[in-house]
Formats: structure tokens, sequence, C-alpha cells
């Protein structure tokens, strides 16, 4: 981690990998239904997201470069904005890869959105438990789309404000690191009315 | 009433009918908002796969079933798939017929399967007339001149 100061320095300007939302968001899509590829590509590509859709966890992971091969050269320039994973696969589950990616030090901050079309209250807690940001249930909408896409530019932006505030030492002022802690959106909870704590 | 008129006509009344007698739902109208100018295929091209999908999974259930002791699980599994993308299509009857069909699966129950798969198989029949039909007037509509997004 650099330090405050030389983030500091270089100013809001610095390339993070998305420069303030100018380049196009890429999606991550993993779903063993051909059918429902296609649909999430259209999807997204609509929303104007670049998409690479894979058929299973396993994929998703060689795509990634997690799945302990040596990584290609290509990795060092892999900018993943989201992932949105089906959850019943058959080999690995949404959940396991889930569990992977957040278990990685290079994935980890991506969010994964799960999708299903089972609105399961346990899986769903399951999911959101082991830091999925959404669950969403199939079909998936345009709207679903849109949302996520709006709350990832949002959180691109404020993600790199988080980064920069810098911490103030409790006794030299009001205000706490939380206090400039900009807000933003946690886990959501399941939508289409489960209702969760 | 000009040959395009008359065919936006036709193919509005037509898609309303294939609602109203719950051939499709509403994923179905979503999927026709996703096409544009570089993609106007993309409604006709889901739909195949879909139905490719479907007869592959059509014959899969009907082996298992005629199996000396039927792998339900197996039949489960192809039921779950085929009632995942039908409602990613849109196609309400197919959809709500795999919802009972898993039910029957988990019961064991092989008579009720093979009447659920009777059904689906039916209306896999049906929907796909009703779908060429449609895309027939589209095709129609689109070398008359008129666009796709007239269409959304």
């Amino acid at each position: 981690m650099t330090a405050v100061g030389d983030v500091l320095r270089r100013g809001l300007a610095e390339d993070l990998g998305v420069p303030n939302g100018l380049e196009e968001l890429h999606v991550l899509a993993v779903d063993d239904s051909l059918v429902d590829r296609k649909v999430i590509e259209q999807l997204l590509k609509i929303s104007s997201c670049k998409v690479t859709a894979v058929e299973s966890g396993t994929r998703a992971l060689q795509y990634l470069g997690l799945d302990g091969e040596k990584s290609t050269a290509a990795l060092n320039d892999l900018k993943i904005n989201l992932i949105m994973t089906d959850y019943s696969m058959p080999g690995m589950s949404g959940y396991e890869l889930l569990k992977k990616i957040k278990g990685s030090s290079a994935f980890r901050e991506v969010p994964v959105v799960i999708m299903s079309s089972e609105n399961i209250l346990a899986r769903i807690n399951r999911c959101l438990e082991e830091g999925a940001e959404e669950f969403i249930l199939k079909p998936v909408k345009l709207s679903d789309v849109k949302r996520l896409k709006d709350f990832i530019m949002r959180g691109e932006g404020e993600e790199k404000g988080k980064r920069r505030a810098p911490k103030r030492k409790l006794r030299d002022d009001v205000f706490t690191c939380d206090e400039l802690t900009l807000e933003s959106p946690t886990k959501f909870s399941a939508k289409r009315s489960t209702s969760l704590v | 009433m000009d040959v395009l008129s008359h065919l936006h006509r036709q193919i509005a009344d037509f898609t309303a009918s294939l609602h109203r007698e719950g051939f499709l739902d509403e994923q179905f109208t979503q999927l026709q908002k996703l096409r544009d100018e570089s993609t106007p295929d993309f409604v006709n091209e889901v739909v195949s796969l879909f139905f490719e999908d479907c007869e592959k999974l059509v014959t899969n259930m009907a082996r298992a079933l005629e199996s000396q002791t039927v792998d339900f699980k197996q039949v489960d599994s192809s039921v779950h798939q085929l009632k995942g993308s039908s409602s990613s299509i849109g196609a309400t009857k197919i959809k709500n017929i795999c919802i009972a069909f898993r039910t029957y699966c988990e019961a064991k129950n092989r008579e009720g399967c093979v009447r659920c798969l009777q059904e689906v198989d039916h209306e896999r029949v049906l929907l796909k007339n009703k779908l060429q039909t449609l895309f027939r007037l589209e095709q129609q509509f689109v070398t008359a001149g008129g666009s796709i997004p007239a269409l959304q």
C-alpha cells in the first residue's frame, strides 16, 4: 500500500485501473446455461459493458488466473469491475466460486453478484455472509443490470475517495476516521422482498 | 393502411394474443427491448438456443423415464435446467409445467413425470410454431422497410 502522502501528491486522477469511469466496465459472467449466458451478455452489452462470459466456475478461475496455473502476461492488466455468477452450476457452485474469489488477494475487492432462480433465504444469507454484493433472482432484468452498473460506477468513485481520505489522528481534530469515510452501500439485501435483517 | 402499418398492427396483435393466451410473459418483452440496430436477431437467436436446449433435454428425460430404475435426480436436474431457460425467455406455459414436473420428480412418481414430459413437449411444439409465425411477420416487416426499434 502506498503511503497516504504519496496518494495525495498524485491527486485524484491516479489510475487505479478505471480512470474515473471513462472506460467501459468489464464484467465476468459465469453461467452453465447457454441461454442465460446469451441473455446476460446482451443485457450487459446494451448497458455498455464489456462482457466475458464463461460456462463454469473452473473456467472463471482459469480466466482470473486463480487456478494455480502460471499466470499469463495478460493477467497483469486484467481489470474486472464486476463478477456475476449463477448459483447452481454443476461442479463448482457459484457459492464456491464466490469463496475462492473473496479468498484471493487479487480479486477480493471485486463485487460478486449471485444469480439464482430459487428464492431460498438460507442460500441468500450464506452468499451475503461470504461477501456477495447482491443476490439477484432470475430472470435478470435490464433494471438489475442498470442498478448494478450505477452501484459499481459510484463505488469506483467512492472507493477512491475512501482510500484517499486522510486518516487524521484523533487528538488533532474533531473528526474520526469513520466520519471521514464516505458512505457507500455495503451488502444489499436480496431483491424482491425477501426480507433480511 | 399501408403495408408497413398493416404489418406493424399484425405483429402487435399477434404478440398481444401470445401474452393473453399465456404462451409468453413479461420476460419475452424484456428480451425484445434488448434488440438494437446492430443486434436485430437477438431474440430469434436466443429462442433458437432455447428450442435446441429444450429438445435435447426432452430426449434425455424421455430416455431416463424409460429405464427400469428411473434416476429421478437426473430427471429433476434436467427439469431444473428447462425451468431456468424457459423462464429466461419468458416461455410461461413450459416454465409452469416444469414447476409441477419437479414435484413429481421429488415424489419419484414416474407416471406423473411422463405426463408432464408429454405436456412439455406439446407446449414446445405449439410455442415453436407461434414464434416462427411471429418471426416471419417481423421479417416481412423489415423487408418492407420497417426497422426493429419501431417494433419495441
